[in-house]
């Protein structure tokens, strides 16, 4: 349906001819912009609801003094649901580790929150089809599993901030809230998400029209195609920096597949963009000593690079 | 009455500072409305997701931005 009104609009109303390059990108960036759009609103709304269940307090208390290996399971998988900001980062770290969550299981968590995030799957799932979205959850739930359980085993304790271990942690009691709250709340929080990532998407999208129009097919199969060794690495470096525009970097990776990116290289440089990030780096510093910080970011790397070989290997 | 605003100063810490400011303007009520930014404060009220409404010492309410007819009934 949506298929049919991008091609009214540019091919009879606008009056491009198919199969031309102007009209292909534009009829690519309505059919793109409108279907992502209508994903993210009843998915971000749908899980706004479910996560208004899960208080950090809530998820806390089901992790503290959990043993490891079940621990980080579990951690990995709350993070999906448990709302995470990255600017509530520090007092839900040191929420964790003094109510007695093990240090790892607590990276688990920190790992899996950001990276396995609706807006993200939402975004594969449109532009890439369901399955890929699912080997994305799957993978970086195994990745956030294995880094905490690497993290728990280092015995790193010594090395998160001094002060973080003599803070006294009040209580909170939860209110729960009634189910007109949590309507409301995912209300605002659906309207608040999509003012904040509109642009990207628009932008990210239109370049990835732009790219699927005019960029000639196979022009990234030399570089960032399977059998180049670096892509992998290099596209988990270019990730980094590119965080909270997940919403924008995956229309124009979508293209650049077209052209020859490999998939385990696209799946990899999402993971980067979405769980590393040097904004959370420096809100880290303030519970994490650079050693500790320095193990976290090189044992994800080190991860997400291994699961990019892995899926241009078998895919 | 004393009100807090918990959080480490993000925006959404603002948004509801002002919308506490102008709920306590609105109840004529006499309340003091302050913003705690120290993470060790924050912590002892054992809030994990900022921002936060403190009233009289109770945790009200977070990881939201309360609005102001909200912030009403909680005073």
């Amino acid at each position: 349906m949506l298929k049919s009104f991008a091609d009214y609009i540019v091919f009879t109303i606008i009056g491009l001819v198919p199969g031309s390059r102007s009209g292909e990108s534009l009829n690519f960036f309505i059919y793109d912009t409108l279907k992502i759009f209508l994903l993210l609103t009843t998915i971000i709304f749908v899980v706004a609801i479910i996560r208004t269940s899960f208080p950090p307090e809530k998820t806390k208390r089901m992790l503290s003094h959990k043993r490891e290996y079940v621990g980080n399971v579990l951690a990995a998988l709350l993070g999906i649901v448990t709302p995470f900001c990255s600017c509530s980062a520090v007092p839900l770290f040191i929420g964790f580790v003094e109510s007695g969550v093990p240090l790892g299981v607590t990276f688990s968590f920190l790992i899996s929150s950001p990276m396995v995030n609706e807006v993200a799957l939402i975004m594969l799932w449109g532009l890439f089809g369901w399955k890929i979205a699912l080997i994305y959850i799957g993978s970086g739930l195994l990745v956030a599993i294995f880094a905490g359980i690497v993290i728990g085993k280092l015995k790193m304790e010594k090395y998160v901030q001094d002060y973080v271990w003599e803070m006294q942690v009040g209580n909170a009691e939860i209110v729960e809230q009634t189910f007109r709250q949590k309507i409301d709340y995912a209300r605002e929080y659906t309207l608040e998400l999509l003012k904040k990532i509109w642009p990207y998407v628009v932008i990210g999208v239109g370049l990835g029209a732009f790219i699927h129009g005019y960029v000639p097919q196979d022009f990234l199969a030399r570089w960032a195609g399977r059998d180049n060794p670096f892509a992998v690495p290099i596209a988990v470096a270019l990730g980094v920096p590119l965080y909270s525009n997940a919403a924008g970097v995956i229309p124009i990776v979508h293209a650049l597949m077209e052209k020859g990116m490999a998939i385990g290289t696209v799946l990899a440089f999402m993971m980067a963009v979405t769980a590393l990030s040097l904004p959370e780096a420096i809100i880290l510093k303030n519970v994490l000593k650079n050693r500790l910080l320095a193990v976290f970011f090189g044992i994800v790397a080190m991860a997400i690079v291994c699961v990019g070989y892995l899926f241009n290997a078998i895919l | 009455m004393k009100i807090e605003i918990l959080g480490t100063g993000c925006s959404k810490c603002k948004t509801l500072y002002d919308n506490a400011k102008k709920a306590v303007e609105e109840s004529g009520k006499e309340a003091e409305v302050v913003k705690v930014e120290e993470i060790p404060k924050i912590m002892a009220y054992g809030v994990m997701s900022t921002p936060a409404l403190v009233v009289d010492g109770k945790v009200k309410l977070s990881g939201k931005v309360a609005s102001v007819a909200e912030i009403l009934g909680m005073l």
